[in-house]
């Protein structure tokens, strides 16, 4: 026994092999492939993790500086011969005068600021002038129309500047790149540059990027994103509304009631494949039926929560249903053994055990629409449509008005770069929504999780 | 506003014959509780129920009804000589419809008296610079018979609107009345109110089904109005998409089928690698720390909406590659000249549906049995030896369906081809040209003036419908594999 | 030559040590599955480990061809000798080790492909055929050792897993055979099969003693004490009692194994 032991190799068995400890070359080869396969695993997780770096990066990077906005401040004489003639700070008579009206205010003030700064330039007024925004008349104007108190008084006021100039600030635009740019000259800039030395042309913080609304083609510096955000909330109280008693009402049939017969069959079907259209046949639907035949506003964040809901409540039945499944069946035993009707035992016992689940697939659900495009594209939700925000409850479920990811994508249209800022930091706006959403849903998870 | 207030009243009935029944079921047991059929709460549902549900459904009824029924009497009243050269039915009464609306918004304005808007020899002229000034938008100059047609039609709305909530609070009513006078204490009302609101679940139930059929449909009429206004012959065979809206426009299917399949076959050729890849190391690689930060961070991509990688494409990656493939680009092939190409979309494409990919891949590996696996380790194999031969077999059916789906989301996706695969319908193998696909076209022929009268419009519910059914087609194709491959290992 | 040493070996003494374990523990996590182990298997011989649930004798089974590294959570200390080499070493490729020491599992596991491709595998990845026609002499001689050669010899090429159970059970050993093992563990490897299925399997075990050192885990008393001529007895993590088949099943010296095996405990 001790002999054959101590010479396991040969005696014991069929086929010689050589000790566990020598790899042979073709375990050694085996091993080099088994580390390549490994490789292209750790690869592909790294590219999806690089994209995601990148995607971010680039949004990051991209879209914070729409938040900031240039500013150059002025001091206005708010001359009362110009704009009140009257001289009874009658609202009416001063809402005659037209953004025309201030031009020649607010040049005279930047004349009178380069003059007390001491700069040097060529630049005749007007020129001067045009380093404004086209905006700052109108800014003025709502201004003063709000402080009829200030006529006659000299206030110091702060001008959006034009995009051109603002870009330049924020490095976006450099003296080469405006070599063919007719809207701004070399000679401005140097203007801003020492505008900005001086301390009265400087980068601020732009509340208005938040809660303004859109701006036309002209003038990337004064749009907002502010009167579509109130769109998209308009839209997911409807989708809420509709979508998650429907959605519930639905999942509870399905798990609860429905006999297995082929209308049942039919509809589960039915359900797991409208998850899958793609969202822009929601929007022919929407079109075709709220719109062509039952004459629903065109643009009305009302159709477009329909559209949406519609999209949604495949998302939201599905995981109801799964949150309904994960209820035992043990608790429903109990109740119906005390003498409860199933619907009883349904609506006291069962629904409110899987209620967390309910809520956090409504709410991703929710998530998911409030990132939709397509189907908006097609209910004419885009394009630049309100330029105020809607006056009441009513008029914000039936006027015209745009949508985020509308927005977002309506700026990524327009000629001037200016605004893909802007569609990148709307993206910010809509990602920190998408964010928050999909926190509250894992906390609600983690929070309210059972294993039974 | 009206409908907003019928609401309130349908509401207040129902709470008012909530406690009404509840104080009847009571007072019929002689305020003995324990001597009703059901809880009293029942009785007052019962009630409040009756009262709303019928009148609930017959408004909503009413809503879809009265526009059909309108508009084709409305229709039927307009003489053929009224419509013109070049236009049709449909355009005239949009025109009246119009009117209509306009005659509303001037009254509204008050620059119109409701007795001048009825008055049928009104002076035309006055009546439009009327409507002008109260800021209504008119496309032509009013006609009589459209100014009859559309004086018809607002008095047909509005007696139809007054019809309409009468009958509706007569519902209620009757419907109180009738579960008012039933309630009695022998009278089982639970087990009535449990049948009522089990049909309302059933109910919610079909709106699943209801929109499926809404959107057959409503694709389904204009498919078919185009196809009398358009050879459906050039649609699936024709080789041309040149849509041209003074007529004679060429809407061939298939230069869009071949950019829409040429752009998801490239997304596929990005994600599936990738994703399988991820999910196989996740799966059988990964140690739980990896898993549980790998997956979830992969997932985000998922969860980032479409606009969001259309911007991606338009405004990075797209210049990235024409930096690199374009005219005196890093490469110096000069082979890109816009950064609208079938690449841009197809790799941005890609990207989003990695996870899409994982995921859906993870779950199928993860439901290769365990035993599968120590059967081929415990023969001295390695693990990836193991998953070449032994689990990616087994989980075959299941990535096919994984991957069948994923090419369905890639075929249906609108935002990213949108902003980033052109607008130029062609037949060609390059990658770096732009090219267009089903859902571009759509949302090109459906977005700004439309005119539901021209082939040119209309095409956009072919092409809809067209998209639906092989989308349709491959998802159920794809959850029969997935469902067949699961049923296998449970 | 193999053959011949076992008609010469007839002895049970005179059998060589195959895997010897001294002192071996084995942590799942926090838990102590297994205690101290010390134990020798000899070769030409069915060694079987009876015990009742939990009490780690497929835990033990499966540190002998390092089944076990495949869970995280699992750690081993002690020595594990094959032939006099520790298999634990740093040195020893798992993957080698597993080509000599093949296992067949509880629930029957043949590969979703054809019976023929079944039972190739382990030569295919091994490399232990030069072509296709000495591929299909390992095949015939593994199915035929499977004892199942003459059942599907004219469906080579069907799927392995339309196979009945025990078809199935056979096919697996069949396959752990092909890739010509030194040791074969079996994780009761009858406990999914009827009565019959099972009578077949146990008759292939006693026939594969003539070539391999075999190790079974069992459930059933009755099986262990028909198929094996060594038994171990787990308890709780412990190796209570190992030795002759015999004299554990008539006289075991612990009592522990005696109210096992009368039925007091399990």
């Amino acid at each position: 026994m001790t002999d054959i032991s101590q010479t396991p190799d040969t005696s014991s068995t069929a086929k010689p092999k050589g000790s566990l400890f020598d790899k042979d070359a073709r375990t050694k080869r085996r091993n080099a492939a088994e580390g390549r396969f490994k490789l292209y695993g750790i690869a592909a997780i790294g590219i999806g993790l690089l994209m995601l770096v990148v995607l971010v990066t680039k949004i990051v990077t991209a879209g914070t500086g729409a938040f900031q906005q240039s500013f150059l401040e002025l001091s206005v004489e708010l001359k009362e011969d110009k704009l009140d003639k009257k001289g009874n700070r009658n609202i009416e008579d001063i809402k005659k005068v037209s953004t025309f009206g201030y031009a020649p205010l607010i040049s005279t003030a930047l004349e009178t600021e380069v003059q007390n700064l001491g700069i040097q330039t060529d630049l005749k007024p007007k020129e001067m002038g045009k380093i404004l925004s086209k905006a700052a008349q109108a800014d003025l104007r709502n201004y003063v129309i709000a402080n009829p108190d200030e006529i006659g008084n000299t206030v110091s006021f702060r001008f959006l500047v034009n995009s051109r100039v603002d870009g330049y600030m924020k490095g976006r635009v450099t003296r080469e790149s405006i070599a063919n740019d007719k809207s701004i000259s070399v000679a401005q800039l140097d203007l801003v540059d020492q505008l900005r030395d001086a301390g009265v042309l400087y980068k601020a913080f732009n509340p208005d990027f938040i809660f303004g609304s859109d701006a036309s083609d002209q003038r990337p510096e004064a749009a907002g994103i502010g009167v579509s955000m109130l769109g998209s909330l308009f839209m997911m109280l409807v989708v809420l509304v509709l979508a998650l008693p429907i959605g519930v009402a639905a999942s509870i049939y399905l798990e609860e009631f429905a006999p297995q017969n082929r209308l049942t069959d039919i509809i589960e079907v039915n359900i797991s494949n409208l998850a899958a259209v793609p969202s822009i046949v929601f929007g022919i639907l929407g079109l075709a039926v709220f719109i062509n035949y039952m004459h629903l506003p065109t643009s009305a964040p009302l159709v477009g929560g329909l559209v949406l809901t519609l999209m949604t409540l495949p998302t939201i039945i599905i995981s109801t249903r799964a949150s309904l499944k994960a209820v035992p069946p043990s608790i429903r035993d109990a109740a119906l053994g005390v003498g409860a009707s199933k619907m009883q035992s349904v609506f006291h016992h069962v629904l409110p055990l899987a209620a967390p689940g309910i809520l956090t697939g409504t709410i991703i659900g929710l998530a998911q629409a409030l990132g939709e495009t397509a189907p908006l594209l097609l209910i004419g939700m885009v394009g630049f449509i309100a330029s105020n925000p809607p006056d009441g409850i009513v008029a914000g479920f039936l006027s015209p008005n745009s949508a985020m990811p509308a927005q977002i994508y309506e700026w990524s249209k327009r000629a001037d770069p200016a605004f893909y800022e802007r569609a990148w930091g709307g993206i910010i706006i809509l990602l920190i929504f998408l964010v928050t959403m999909n926190t509250i849903a894992v906390i609600l998870r983690r929070r309210f999780e059972r294993r039974w | 506003m009206a409908l907003s207030w019928l609401l309130l009243i349908l509401l207040a009935l129902a709470v008012i014959g909530y406690f009404a029944g509840r104080t009847r079921a009571l007072a019929s047991a002689e305020g003995d509780a324990r001597a009703l059929h059901s809880l009293p709460s029942y009785y007052g549902y019962n009630v409040a129920l009756t009262a709303l549900v019928p009148a609930l459904g017959l408004l909503i009824l009413w809503l879809l009804a009265q526009p059909l029924i309108v508009d084709k009497t409305v229709s039927g009243m307009i003489p053929d000589t009224a419509i013109t050269e070049g236009s049709d039915r449909g355009l005239v009464m949009s025109e009246v419809r119009r009117v209509a609306y306009g005659l509303d918004g001037a009254i509204a304005a008050g620059t119109l008296s409701d007795a001048q808007a009825r008055n049928a020899s009104a002076d035309i002229e006055g009546l439009t610079q009327s409507l002008k000034d109260a800021g209504q938008v008119l496309t032509q100059d009013i006609s009589k018979p459209i100014l009859m047609a559309a004086q018809k039609y607002r008095s047909m709305t509005a007696a139809g609107s007054t019809a309409m909530q009468v009958v509706v609070l007569l519902a209620a009513l009757l419907g109180a009345a009738f579960a008012y006078v039933r309630t009695h204490k022998e009278f089982r009302a639970r087990n009535v109110v449990e049948q009522g609101v089990l049909a309302l679940l059933l109910l919610a139930a079909s709106i699943a089904i209801l929109t499926t059929v809404g959107i057959v449909l409503s694709m389904l009429f204009e498919t078919m109005n185009f196809f009398q206004l358009h050879s459906w012959k050039d649609f699936f065979f024709g080789s041309t998409w040149a849509p041209n809206f003074r007529g004679g426009s060429e809407l061939s299917i298939l230069p869009l089928l071949w950019g829409t399949l040429y752009i998801s076959l490239i997304a596929l050729l990005v994600a599936v690698p990738i994703g399988l890849f991820a999910a196989i190391y996740l799966s059988e690689y990964a140690t739980g720390v990896t898993r549980s930060i790998a997956k979830p961070l992969l997932e985000i991509l998922a969860g980032i909406p479409t606009i969001v990688y259309g911007l991606f494409a338009l405004l990075t990656v797209g210049p990235a590659l024409v930096s690199l493939f374009g005219d005196g680009g890093a490469l110096g092939l000069g082979w890109m000249a816009s950064s609208n190409a079938v690449l841009t979309a197809g790799l941005v494409m890609g990207i989003m549906l990695i996870p899409f990919v994982s995921s859906l891949s993870d779950d199928i590996i993860n439901a290769v049995p365990q035993s599968m696996r120590d059967g081929s380790l415990g023969l001295g194999a390695t693990k990836s030896e193991t998953v070449r031969q032994v689990v990616l077999p087994a989980a075959l059916p299941g990535i096919v369906g994984a991957i069948l789906l994923a090419a369905s989301r890639a075929i249906g996706e609108t935002m990213i081809v949108v902003m980033a695969a052109g607008a130029i319908a062609k037949f060609s193998g390059n990658p770096f040209e732009a090219m267009t696909t089903i859902t571009t076209r759509i949302v090109s022929q459906l977005t700004g003036d439309t005119d539901f009268a021209s082939p040119e419009t209309l095409v956009a519910f072919a092409l809809g419908l067209t998209l639906f059914i092989i989308t349709l087609g491959l998802n159920i194709f794809a959850l029969y594999i997935v469902r067949k491959y699961r049923e296998q290992y449970e | 030559m193999m053959n011949d040493m076992t008609r010469v070996e007839r002895t049970v003494d005179s059998k060589a040590i195959k895997i010897a374990a001294n002192n071996v523990q084995v942590h799942y996590g926090d838990t102590h599955a297994i205690k101290d182990v010390n134990v020798e298997i000899e070769d030409k011989t069915v060694t079987a480990f009876i015990g009742p649930s939990g009490c780690g004798k497929s835990t033990f089974l499966r540190c002998l061809n390092r089944m076990n590294d495949t869970i995280d959570i699992c750690r081993v200390t002690g020595d594990i000798l094959l032939d006099g080499e520790d298999i634990y070493d740093k040195r020893v490729d798992p993957v080698q080790l597993r080509a000599k020491v093949g296992m067949v599992f509880q629930k029957p596991n043949p590969f979703p492909k054809s019976i023929y491709d079944n039972v190739a595998y382990g030569p295919r990845i091994h490399g232990l055929a030069k072509n296709k026609a000495e591929l299909d002499e390992l095949v015939e001689k593994s199915l035929r050792r499977g004892a199942i050669w003459e059942e599907v010899k004219d469906r080579l090429d069907a799927p392995g897993t339309g196979l009945s159970g025990g078809q199935q059970q056979r096919l697996c050993i069949a396959r752990a055979v092909a890739t010509e093992p030194e040791v074969l563990l079996m994780d009761e490897p009858c406990s999914a099969l009827d009565p019959i299925a099972t009578a077949q399997v146990e008759e292939l075990i006693d026939d594969l003693r003539k070539r391999y050192s075999v190790v079974i885990v069992t459930h059933s008393m009755q099986q262990a004490a028909r198929v094996s001529q060594k038994t171990a007895f787990f308890h709780l993590g412990n190796l209570v009692e190992f030795g002759e088949t015999g004299q554990i099943f008539t006289n075991p010296e612990d009592p522990r194994t005696e109210s096992y095996i009368t039925g007091r405990i399990g």
